[in-house]
C-alpha cells in the first residue's frame, strides 16, 4: 500500500510544472483524467469525493488555510472500506460511552493529520454530517472525540466521512483509562498552582520580615506577618505537600526509604515547629524555605509524571495489528462485514488480496500468497492452500481466501505473542532510580547529623537543639537532587527529539549508560540492517523494455511487482488490454502499445517462461544462476515471445549498516544478528558486514528471539535494535529496545527508544548522548551535594537564619537548573566528530580525485 | 501603617480569587491539551 502510494505520489512529479493540480490534493493529474472545460481537475476518485463534500458543505475555507500553510500534499486513498462493523452492537459497546441526553461518545484515533487545515476541517464534521453534535480533535495523540445523535446518523457513516476525507479512522480502546490519568494529571496541576501561590505569597511577606530585620520592624505588623504566612504555608502543608508525606509514609509502611522520606521529615517537623513558634510570637520560622521546597520538588514531580505518561502508555497492540473488521461468510453464502471482537470459532471468513487476517484458522477454498514478515520476519512471501493454517495478521497477498476459524483474539498466535510481549516489558528489572538510591544514602546521614545536633545542643538548650535539628532539616533538603534527575532527562529527552531519536522514559537512558564491560548490540536484519522491502538490485539485457515492465506490474500486488513498479524509468503510454497473474509463477499481459500495435510480455521465473514455451538464452540462466548464487531472486522478461532482459531483486543493505557497526565495535560493543529470515541469507549480510559467522544467527522465530535476549541479559547491557513484530517481545524483554523507522506499531509500542531517521547511525549518537546525558545528572547531584555541606555545616554550628537558608536554598536549585540545560545538546560532541570525520572523508576524496 | 491590617487580608482575597479560577480551569479541561488550540486559532467562522 505505501509502496503503491509512493510511486503514485513521485511517477508524474516529472510533468508537474506544465499539468494542472488536483483542487484537493494538488498533486499533478493525470493526462486521462484531465477536465475539457476549466474546472477542477483531480488526480482520482478519492480526491474527488473528499472535494465534492468540502464544497457542497461550503466549507471551502479549507483550501484558503491549506495554501496559507506549509503546503504538503494529501493524497486520499479511494478506500473501499464500509466501516459497517461499526455499528455492530458488540463495537458500541467496547468503543462507545452513552450520555444521559441520549447521544452517545466515540473517541476515534484518525490518521493522516498533518497540519492546522486538518484541525478546521475535522472540527466541523458537525456540518458535514448532520446528527454529529460535536468533533473535538486533540492534535498530538490524533484522536477525535465525537458526540452524535445514534438514531439520526450511524457511526458507521461519521467513519465513511471521515475516511473518505483522507483520514482513516481507528477505533481508541482505553478511553476509560486515559480518562482517569487526565484526572491525575488537573490534580497535580492543581496542587502545583496552589503550592506556587502559597511560596509566592509567603516570600512576599518574609521580604517584609527581612527588611523588618535591619530596618526594625513594629512588633503588630511582625506578628501579622508571621501569622498570614503561617496560615499559608498550613495550607500548602495540608495539600500540595501530602504528596511527599503519602509517598515517605508509604515507602516506611513498605520497610524501604525513598528520597520523600527526608523531605516530608524536614518539612512537617520545621512546618509544626515553625507553628509553635508563631503562637509562642518569637523565634527563628522557615515557612518561606519549605513552601518553596514544597513548590519546587513539585515542579520536578510534575515533569517527571508527564514523561512516565509516555513510558507507561499500555502496550496496545492488537488494533495495530489486526483488523477491526472481518469479512464473514454467512450459512445462505451471503457476506457481512462483521467486528472482529464478535468472529467465534468456526465461522467461515473471507479474505480478499490486500487484507490482513483478523484470526488464526485453516484454509478452506483457494490458494494464494500470504507475507507473514510481520510475525515472522520472512523476506518473501510463501504459498497458503486448501488445509493449511493461516494465522492472524498476515497479509494475504494475491487472492481470495476462505478460511475456518480456529482461534480468536487473545488465544491466536500473535495473541499469544503480545501477552509475552506484556510480560517481558513488565519484567523488566527496573534499575532502581538513582535519586532514590542517593535518598537512601541521604536519610540515613542526615537523621544521623540531626540525632548528633540534637545530642549535642540538648546539655546546653533542649528547645535550641531541636530548633538547630529541625533548621538542619529544611536547610539540607534535597531539594536539588528531587529536581536534577527529571529536568536533565527531560532535557535530554526534548533534545534527542530534535534529532529524531524519541525516547520513552529517562531509566532508558540510564541503562544505556550503565557502565557494563559486557555489553551487546543485537541487531535484526530484514528492515534494520537492509531496507527491508525488495528493490530490483540489477538489471541485464534490453533496457527498453523496463517502462513497459513497470506498467504491467503496477497492476498487481506482490512483493515482486512492486519492486519491479517502483524502477526508476519513464512512464509507459501503453494501454494493458488483458492480464493474468500465477500464483507463484510470474504475470502476463496483452499491451497496445502508442503506434498502434500490440505486444506480449510476460514476467516471471524460469520455469514460468520454459512452461510458456520461451527459450531462454545461455547468458540469461547464467545471470539467474549468479543471482541466486548471492540471495536474491532473479525475474525474467520475455517480449513477444522472445527473452530479452532479467532482472535481480534483493532486500538491499541500508547505505550506513556497516559503518555503524564498525564505529559500535570500536567504542565496545559486541554486535551481533539475530533475524528470522533464511539463515544462508543471514550468513551472507553477517560476511558483508564484516561479521563472523558465530555473530549471525537466522531462522529465528519471535519466541526463540525473546529466550535468546532474556539469557543474554542475565549477566550483561543487552540492546536490541528491531523493526517488526517478530522483534517486539524482544525489545520488551532487552535492557533497552531500539525500534528503527518504517517498523511496525508493535515495536515502536514496545521498544524503550524509536528512530524517526532512516538508518542505524542515530543509534551512535544516542550512545553518546546518553552518556553526555549520565555526566550531566552526576554532575548536577554534586553541585546539590555540595550546597547541602555547606548548609549542614552552618546549621549544625548553629549560623544558620532563615535568612541564609532562603538564599542558600534558590542558588542550590538555579545551579542544579543551569548545569540540566547542558543535558539539552544530547551528545553534540558525538555529531561534531562524526561530522569531522566526514568532511575528513570528503577532503581524501578530493585528494583522490585530484592526484 | 496600620491599613495592612485591612490590606493583606485583601491581598489574600484577591489571590484566593485567582487561585479558585484556576483550578476551576483546569477541572474544566482547560489545560489538558495545550497543542490542539493553538491550531485552532486559525479559525473564522463565516
Amino acid at each position: 500500500m505505501t509502496a503503491l502510494a509512493s510511486q503514485f505520489t513521485h511517477a508524474p512529479a516529472r510533468d508537474a510544472e506544465c499539468a494542472p493540480v488536483c483542487a484537493h490534493c494538488r498533486l499533478p493529474v493525470p493526462k486521462a483524467l484531465r477536465p475539457a472545460t476549466d474546472g477542477p481537475a483531480f488526480c482520482c476518485t478519492g480526491c474527488e469525493a473528499a472535494y465534492s463534500i468540502i464544497h457542497s458543505c461550503g466549507l471551502d475555507g479549507f483550501y484558503a488555510i491549506q495554501n496559507r500553510d506549509s503546503a504538503q500534499s494529501r493524497a486520499v486513498g479511494a478506500s473501499t472500506h464500509r466501516f459497517s462493523e461499526f455499528d455492530d452492537p458488540a463495537f458500541t459497546r467496547l468503543y462507545c460511552t452513552q450520555a444521559p441526553d441520549g447521544t452517545r461518545r466515540v473517541e476515534l484515533l484518525l490518521g493522516g493529520l498533518h497540519c492546522a487545515a486538518c484541525v478546521w476541517l475535522i472540527e466541523r464534521l458537525p456540518r458535514i454530517v448532520p446528527g454529529v453534535i460535536k468533533a473535538t480533535l486533540d492534535f498530538r495523540r490524533a484522536c477525535v472525540e465525537i458526540s452524535y445523535i445514534p438514531d439520526a446518523v450511524s457511526l458507521s457513516e461519521i467513519a465513511r466521512t471521515l475516511d473518505s476525507l483522507g483520514y482513516p479512522p481507528h477505533p481508541a480502546r482505553r478511553a476509560a483509562r486515559r480518562h482517569i490519568r487526565q484526572l491525575e494529571d488537573r490534580a497535580m496541576l492543581v496542587k502545583l498552582a496552589v503550592a506556587g501561590a502559597c511560596a509566592g505569597n509567603i516570600m512576599l511577606l518574609f521580604i517584609a520580615l527581612y527588611a523588618g530585620m535591619f530596618e526594625g520592624i513594629d512588633s503588630g505588623h511582625e506578628q501579622l506577618f508571621r501569622w498570614a504566612a503561617m496560615l499559608l504555608n498550613t495550607l500548602c502543608l495540608a495539600w500540595p505537600g501530602m504528596v511527599f508525606a503519602r509517598s515517605g509514609w508509604a515507602a516506611l509502611r513498605a520497610r524501604t526509604i525513598n528520597i520523600d522520606v527526608p523531605i516530608s521529615l524536614g518539612l512537617y517537623l520545621g512546618g509544626i515547629w515553625g507553628i509553635l513558634k508563631t503562637i509562642a510570637g518569637h523565634g527563628d520560622i522557615y515557612f518561606d524555605s519549605i513552601s518553596a521546597l514544597i513548590f519546587f520538588l513539585l515542579i520536578g514531580r510534575y515533569i517527571q509524571q508527564r514523561q512516565s505518561r509516555f513510558a507507561t502508555d499500555a502496550l496496545e497492540l492488537l488494533f495495530s495489528m489486526t483488523p477491526t473488521s472481518a469479512r464473514r461468510v454467512r450459512e445462505n453464502g451471503d457476506l457481512e462485514d462483521i467486528s472482529t471482537e464478535s468472529l467465534a470459532i468456526g465461522d467461515i471468513v473471507e479474505v480478499r488480496p490486500g487484507d490482513v487476517v483478523p484470526a488464526d484458522g485453516t484454509v478452506l477454498h483457494g490458494e494464494s500468497r500470504i507475507d507473514q514478515s510481520m510475525l515472522t520476519g520472512e523476506s518473501l512471501p510463501v504459498t497458503a492452500s486448501a488445509g493449511e493454517k493461516l494465522a492472524a495478521g498476515v497479509l494475504n497477498i494475491s487472492s481470495v481466501l476462505r478460511f475456518r476459524v480456529d482461534a480468536t483474539g487473545e488465544a491466536t498466535r500473535i495473541g499469544r505473542l503480545l501477552r509475552t510481549i506484556e510480560n517481558a516489558a513488565a519484567q523488566r528489572a527496573r534499575i532502581v532510580q538513582l535519586t532514590d538510591r542517593w535518598g537512601a544514602w541521604l536519610l540515613y546521614a542526615l537523621l544521623g547529623l540531626a540525632t548528633a545536633t540534637v545530642l549535642g545542643w540538648w546539655h546546653i538548650s533542649p528547645l535550641l537543639a531541636i530548633d538547630r535539628a529541625a533548621a538542619l532539616l529544611i536547610a539540607t533538603c534535597p531539594c536539588g537532587l528531587g529536581l536534577a534527575t527529571p529536568l536533565a532527562m527531560t532535557a535530554a529527552i526534548g533534545g534527542a527529539a530534535r534529532k529524531g531519536i524519541l525516547i520513552k522514559g529517562g531509566d532508558a537512558l540510564e541503562r544505556l549508560a550503565a557502565n557494563s564491560p559486557r555489553r551487546t548490540v543485537i541487531l535484526d536484519k530484514t528492515g534494520t540492517l537492509t531496507l527491508g522491502r525488495l528493490t530490483v538490485l540489477d538489471w541485464f539485457g534490453d533496457e527498453s523494455v523496463r517502462s513497459l515492465v513497470r506498467l504491467v506490474e503496477s497492476k498487481s500486488l506482490h512483493p515482486v511487482a512492486i519492486a519491479l513498479s517502483s524502477m526508476p524509468t519513464p512512464p509507459s503510454d501503453a494501454k494493458i488490454s488483458s492480464l493474468t497473474e500465477v500464483p507463484g509463477m510470474g504475470i502476463e499481459a496483452c499491451a497496445a502499445l502508442a503506434e498502434g500495435r500490440s505486444c506480449g510480455v510476460s514476467i516471471g521465473t524460469e520455469r514460468f517462461l520454459q512452461s510458456r514455451g520461451i527459450d531462454i538464452p545461455h547468458s540469461f540462466r547464467q545471470f539467474c544462476h549468479s543471482a541466486l548464487q548471492s540471495g536474491q531472486s532473479p525475474v525474467l522478461i520475455a517480449r513477444d515471445g522472445i527473452c530479452c532482459a532479467a532482472a535481480a531483486l534483493g532486500d538491499p543493505l541500508r547505505k550506513d549498516s556497516a559503518d555503524a557497526i564498525q564505529r559500535l565495535q570500536n567504542s565496545g560493543w559486541h554486535v551481533r544478528i539475530l533475524s528470522g529470515d533464511h539463515p544462508e541469507i543471514v550468513a551472507r549480510t553477517a560476511r558483508a558486514l564484516g561479521l563472523g559467522s558465530a555473530d549471525a544467527r537466522g531462522g529465528v522465530n519471535p519466541e526463540e528471539k525473546l529466550a535468546f535476549v532474556r539469557d543474554l541479559s542475565a549477566d550483561r547491557t543487552v540492546v536490541m535494535v528491531g523493526d517488526g513484530v517478530n522483534d517486539a517481545a524482544a525489545l520488551a524483554a532487552a535492557s533497552v529496545g531500539i525500534a528503527v523507522r518504517g517498523g511496525a506499531e508493535a515495536s515502536f509500542q514496545a521498544a524503550d527508544i524509536t528512530l524517526t531517521h532512516e538508518g542505524l547511525s542515530p543509534i551512535l549518537d544516542l550512545m553518546g548522548g546518553s552518556a553526555s546525558t549520565m555526566r550531566t545528572i552526576h554532575w548536577t547531584i554534586a553541585t546539590s551535594l555540595f550546597y547541602n555541606v555547606i548548609a549542614a555545616t552552618l546549621s549544625i554550628l548553629g549560623y544558620i537564619s532563615p535568612l541564609l537558608a532562603a538564599i542558600i536554598m534558590p542558588a542550590s536549585s538555579l545551579t542544579v537548573v543551569l548545569i540540566c540545560l547542558r543535558a539539552r545538546r544530547f551528545g553534540a560532541r558525538a555529531e561534531q566528530t562524526h561530522l569531522a570525520s566526514e568532511i575528513e572523508f570528503g577532503r581524501a576524496r578530493q585528494q583522490a580525485v585530484i592526484s | 501603617m496600620s491599613v495592612l491590617y485591612i490590606m493583606v487580608p485583601l491581598a489574600f482575597v484577591l489571590a484566593g480569587g485567582a487561585l479558585i479560577a484556576f483550578v476551576r480551569a483546569a477541572k474544566q479541561g482547560q489545560y489538558d491539551d495545550l497543542d490542539t488550540p493553538a491550531l485552532r486559532a486559525i479559525e473564522d467562522d463565516q
